[in-house]
């Protein structure tokens, strides 16, 4: 059968794939999840390039106290922009990809619940994008930051303000139909044999951070009904001046971007619990504990948003109730660290660039989740509050946490997704210079929040200079940390090596199919036989496992690879 | 299940040609995807509830002193025309799952009448108010809420009539294939719900 | 083989004890201590610096063991030792966080409540807390029911820090009403008729601020004292209370984004002996004309807001004479006539 007929019939094609993807399917309103999971990776990691450049541009007018790289009104656009960027546009849409590679081929599915629907989800991610992107450009765009709160948010040009509104209606909506499919599609379509409790974690994980899309994006979305009402129509809502309440935005604001936060780091958390196994060669360590801790994450982040809110308006009590529900999430967050050391302690460690970064990715997490716990804790966010101490904070989790996810991931499952290895040299290239440059950006500002220097500033005391020195120049080597990754992403997937149907010889379902899978994922309906993470179970030799199968030649035969 | 009890000369996994059904006999999955959107729809409602109580508790007295008086007798009867019509659509759905198309499209257009009355009743209503939507914070999250939930009818009046449309192609519906009743009709309940606790919020409390 | 590793992860143990202890006590990441409340929040902070570093030397400790001890040699093709879970451990270490989370949450609890954070009169309608407070005297926290007269009726939120337990229902030394606006901060002394652009306090006295923002959300920052307080516009108004402990000289900074020039918005915080402080009141008063309210420091050269506004004042849009207006009538309409009354007393 050829491409044309497949994309003649765009519904749940019944072909059983003995066709080949070809590059231009990637730019067309395609709906195999493979594709759309593809698309949505690098149309973020684009966004990515683009927020890390304002970043750049942030931390070059920080080398210096004064201001005078760029004009403060533009300083302002660019942390707006950038905060947005890489939450609504990198780090949230690359989840999304993530999902939507590998969800229907973990749970044995041949396609995502509602295929139409998933692709119509990622095509609204790039003009949401670039609306943001040319705001800038063409110097109308928003200067609130990226919680864009009332009333400075109405003050600060309509234009602006207005396409940072509906940029973040229109990648909400994305996110809240995404989230649909993926929760629609772990419960009800996975094989037969795959009780929930055999679900690979990545998919747990997913699940959860479904439900928080769910629950807080739409809540995110009626803000931002009424600030626009605000700021277009006059209405005074979130206006004092007109008898409005600012607060009720702050908290409808969190209500979501809280467990925003949790969206962008469960997935990963799930990608981790997937990865360390596989290059460990040990059984993932408590999988019911980590799979629950995921669901337990969900819940208790959505009732502690108001830890955003310690001094602004909250009374008293309730201060006290969001601080000790915040620490408790230290509970089952620490289950899974802990799970997690447990799972390579005793392993065969292979240090591939995925586990590097893998294992990168606990070590930095787990500083951004210590000075988050601080954070919680009222009195001292009360000196904290909006100090570069939370822009450290942030940052080891969102990078450290996120961003070093995503990359374990996309190491992790590249061979899969194209059919190529990467270059390993050039990996480890990539991750030292990565947490090299992290760290040293980040590490210097919680020392600079506690002493004194608050976030979202053009200038700053020049006592602080040095200190901000060490993180300009970290956050250079960020910035070319990024080309061998890139130079290694791109090369390998035109030339590089052609990547066996299962490289790390891993057990979960999308490493039984050819690399890249077949367009149907799978010939036929895989049947499981083995938990996802039984290594060193029985079967001493999964080695020879996936090509001495005589389901999976037949695979490989339709693949073409 | 059975992962730890096969022997380890198995493979990690079997593939079972019978299963290689196609899509066709995939579960329809699309009334529980209907339900999980509704479930998000209503957390915007519940945002916007939520937000209308804080103000409401904010203020000493609310609505705000010096808004002029609203009319009950219309939004009551507006309020009945819009439960009832939640009755009067399940009646398609019985008609439909006898196999009924006639019944099914009798009564979604009486459902679609009742809805333009509804929304006709909200339009008139707004224009003899005697306050706009800035006149207070009271009368902007009168005309946000009703206004969004009306944008709701319109959008299930929408999804009624091209249910109507399709049912007049011979066997579209049947008794067996009747997704888009179903999913008008959800959803015409869910606007409904929706309404109830906002006439209990904006003219009862 | 058993013995030695064992004692070895006991030495360990001890180490990482030892060394958390230390570095907490001796990180010397925070500003001075300019306050009482900032020695308890400084506590707090060393307790979780020190366990914050015990949870950060295990984990990393951890994974640097894991990277040299269970790397795979080379053509080593099996698997690691099938162990899918210890109940017991698992129980530990959950088990830990909980206490440890625990005892972070009542520690903060308490020295939030020594602050001053649950006094429930911060930031309400002075004229009702003499209502409410003065006829029993015995502090007993007669709840405000009368409280219902505020302009805009905003119930009372505990915007801010009050008085500590000790303290409460007791006025305050000294009131200072604040208003911020885009970019400065201006002080107005009800008792003594006074507006200036810096805050000077004395040494010793219990103060407090009450907060009113005119345009947007700003928040006024003291790091020396680790008080923060939003600063709202509108009916809502806060407050900060505290004992400074520290005569020098501190920066007030607005730490909430409220506009390009947020990060110029800036001032000082003079804490005098009580001697310098009653020259200070007495150079003020002095230079004031005729009783009319005026700045004192503005006709001198040394005028911080103009001082620090100036390079911006173009772009600004502010001149001297929009300084002079906003100076003292805003911040007398919008707090000061219940206030001045409540100082008094
Ligand atoms: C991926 C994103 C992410 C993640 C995962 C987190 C995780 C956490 N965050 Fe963070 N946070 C942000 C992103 C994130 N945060 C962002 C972007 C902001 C700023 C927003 C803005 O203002 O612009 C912010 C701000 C922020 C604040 C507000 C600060 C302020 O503005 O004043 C607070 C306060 O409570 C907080 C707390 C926490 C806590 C307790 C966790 C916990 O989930 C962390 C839990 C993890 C651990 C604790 C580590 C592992 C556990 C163990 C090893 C067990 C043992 C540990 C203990 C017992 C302590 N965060
Ligand atoms: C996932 C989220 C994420 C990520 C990955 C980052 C990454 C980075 N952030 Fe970000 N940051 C936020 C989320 C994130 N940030 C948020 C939410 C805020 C708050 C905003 C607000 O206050 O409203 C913030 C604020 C923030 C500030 C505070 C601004 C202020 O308060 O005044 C600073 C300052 O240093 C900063 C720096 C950086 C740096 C140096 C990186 C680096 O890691 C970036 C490294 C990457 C690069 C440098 C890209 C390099 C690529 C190239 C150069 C290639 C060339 C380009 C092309 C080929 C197109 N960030
Ligand atoms: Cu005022 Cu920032
Ligand atoms: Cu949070």
């Amino acid at each position: 059968m050829t491409q044309t007929e497949l994309h003649s019939s765009e519904t749940t094609a019944t072909h059983h794939g003995s066709a080949e993807r070809k590059w231009q399917d990637y730019f067309t309103f395609n709906t195999d999840h493979k594709v759309i999971g593809i698309q949505y990776l690098v149309t973020a990691f684009v966004f990515y390039l683009i927020g890390g450049l304002m970043a750049a541009a942030i931390r070059t007018e920080l080398a210096t106290p004064a201001s005078d790289f760029v004009s403060p009104e533009t300083y302002n656009s660019l942390l707006t922009l950038h905060g947005t960027i890489m939450i609504f546009l990198w780090v949230v849409p690359a989840g999304a990809g993530l999902a939507n590679f590998l969800i229907p081929l973990m749970i044995g599915a041949r396609d995502m619940a509602f295929p139409k629907m998933n692709a119509l989800a990622f095509w609204m991610v790039p003009p949401a994008g670039i609306m943001l992107v040319v705001s800038l450009l063409v110097g109308e765009s928003a200067q609130a930051g990226w919680t864009s709160y009332p009333p400075l948010s109405l003050m600060t040009g309509k234009v602006g303000e207005g396409i940072w509104i509906l940029s973040i209606l229109i990648s909400g909506t994305s996110s809240i139909l995404g989230a649909i499919n993926f929760l629609v599609t772990i419960l009800k379509m996975r094989v037969p044999s795959m009780p929930m409790n055999k679900m690979p974690l990545f998919c747990w994980a997913m699940m959860a951070t479904a439900l928080l899309i769910l629950v807080g994006t739409p809540v995110l979305a009626g803000a931002l009904i009424l600030l626009a009402f605000d700021l277009l129509v006059g209405t005074a809502f979130f206006n004092p001046m007109g008898g409005g309440d600012p607060i009720v935005y702050q908290h409808m604001f969190w209500f979501y971007s809280h467990p925003a936060v949790y969206i962008m780091v469960l997935p990963l958390f799930g990608a981790i619990s997937d990865i360390l196994p596989v290059h460990a060669r040990k059984p993932v360590f408590g999988y019911q504990a980590i799979a629950y801790s995921s669901l337990a994450i969900a819940f208790l982040g959505c009732i502690v948003w108001a830890h955003h809110m310690f001094t602004s308006g909250t009374p008293a009590w309730l201060r006290m109730f969001f601080m000790i529900a915040t620490m408790v999430i230290a509970v089952p967050t620490g289950i899974k660290v802990f799970g997690w050391l447990a799972t390579i302690w005793g392993g065969k460690i292979s240090l591939n660039s995925a586990m590097l970064f893998g294992m990168g990715f606990v070590a930095v997490f787990v500083i951004g989740g210590i000075t988050g716990v601080m954070l919680a804790s009222v009195p001292f966010d009360i000196h904290v509050h909006d100090t570069y101490f939370v822009v450290a904070h942030m940052h080891y989790v969102l990078f450290g946490g996120s961003v070093f996810g995503l990359y374990a991931g996309i190491y992790h499952w590249f061979p899969k997704m194209t059919g190529h290895m990467l270059n390993e040299t050039w990996g480890r290239v990539h991750f030292v210079l990565t947490f090299i440059g992290m760290n040293l950006t980040f590490m210097p500002m919680h020392e600079l929040g506690l002493q004194g220097m608050n976030r979202r500033i053009a200038v700053y005391d020049p006592r602080f200079t040095s200190l901000n020195e060490l993180a300009t120049i970290g956050s250079y080597i960020l910035a070319v940390s990024t080309i061998p990754f890139l130079i290694n992403a791109i090369w390998s997937w035109a030339k590089g090596p052609k990547a066996a149907d299962n490289p790390w010889r891993a057990l979960t379902l999308e490493w039984q199919t050819s690399s890249p899978p077949a367009i149907e994922n799978f010939e036929v309906l895989p049947i499981l036989t083995t938990g996802p993470y039984d290594y060193g179970l029985e079967h001493e030799d999964v080695a020879g496992l996936p090509t001495a199968q005589p389901g999976s030649a037949a695979l490989s035969g339709s693949s073409g690879s | 299940m059975q992962g730890s009890t096969v022997d380890s000369a198995k493979a990690a996994l079997n593939y079972h040609g019978a299963e290689t059904a196609g899509h066709e006999a995939h579960p329809d999955h699309r009334i529980f995807g209907l339900i999980v959107f509704l479930g998000a729809e209503s957390m915007i409602f519940l945002g916007l509830f939520m937000a209308y109580l804080t103000f409401r508790a904010v203020y000493p007295s609310w609505p705000p002193e010096g808004t002029p008086e609203r009319e009950l007798l219309l939004p009551g009867i507006n309020t009945l025309i819009l439960i009832s019509s939640s009755f009067v659509i399940h009646q398609a759905d019985v008609a439909i799952k006898k196999n009924n198309v006639g019944g099914l499209r009798k009564w979604f257009a009486f459902t679609a009448l009742m809805g333009v009355v509804f929304l006709a009743g909200q339009l008139y209503e707004y224009h003899n108010l005697e306050f706009g939507l800035t006149t207070n914070l009271y009368a902007s999250t009168f005309y946000v809420l009703t206004g969004f939930h009306g944008l709701h009818v319109f959008l299930g009046l929408g999804l009624i009539l091209a249910v109507l449309w399709r049912a007049q192609q011979k066997g579209h519906y049947s008794s067996e294939h009747h997704f888009g009743v179903e999913a008008a009709e959800l959803y015409w309940h869910f606007v409904d719900v929706v309404w109830i606790v906002l006439f209990l919020l904006l003219y009862i409390l | 083989m058993n013995i030695p590793s064992s004692i070895l992860t006991m030495l360990a143990g001890i180490a990482l004890t030892l060394v958390s202890i230390w570095y907490g006590q001796n990180h010397g990441l925070m500003p001075v201590e300019a306050s009482q409340d900032a020695v308890l929040i400084d506590g707090l902070f060393n307790t979780m610096m020190t366990i914050g570093t015990a949870i950060f030397l295990l984990v990393e400790g951890i994974l640097i063991i894991c990277l040299i001890r269970f790397r795979r040699p080379v053509g080593d093709e099996t698997d690691g030792p099938p162990i899918e879970g210890n109940i017991p451990l698992e129980i530990v270490w959950t088990a830990i966080p909980v206490v440890i989370v625990l005892v972070l949450g009542i520690y903060s609890f308490d020295v939030y409540s020594n602050m001053g954070g649950f006094d429930p009169n911060a930031a309400e309608d002075p004229g009702v807390v003499q209502v409410a407070m003065l006829p029993d005297g015995d502090g007993a926290l007669t709840p405000l029911m009368e409280g219902h007269s505020h302009p805009m009726g905003h119930h009372h939120v505990a915007l801010g820090i009050g008085a500590s337990p000790e303290t409460v229902g007791k006025p305050a030394d000294l009131t200072v009403n604040v208003l911020g606006l885009q970019y400065a901060w201006i002080f107005t002394y009800p008792d003594f008729n006074i507006t200036s652009g810096e805050l000077h306090i004395p040494v010793g006295k219990d103060v407090r601020l009450i907060l009113k923002a005119q345009d947007v959300i700003h928040a006024f920052w003291l790091p020396e004292f680790r008080l923060k307080q939003d600063v709202m516009p509108g009916s809502l108004q806060s407050e900060l209370r505290f004992t400074p402990k520290r005569v020098g000289e501190y920066p007030i900074i607005c730490a909430e984004l409220c506009g390009p020039y947020h990060g110029a918005m800036a001032s000082k915080l003079y804490v005098h002996t009580q001697e310098d402080y009653d020259t200070w009141l007495q150079s003020q008063v002095a230079s004031r004309p005729d009783g009319t309210q005026t700045i004192a420091a503005s006709s001198d050269q040394e005028d911080p807001n103009a001082a620090y506004l100036a390079p911006f004042a173009d772009q600004l849009g502010v001149n001297g004479h929009l300084l002079e207006q906003l100076r003292p009538q805003p911040t007398a309409a919008l707090v000061a006539p219940a206030m001045s009354s409540a100082g008094m007393h």
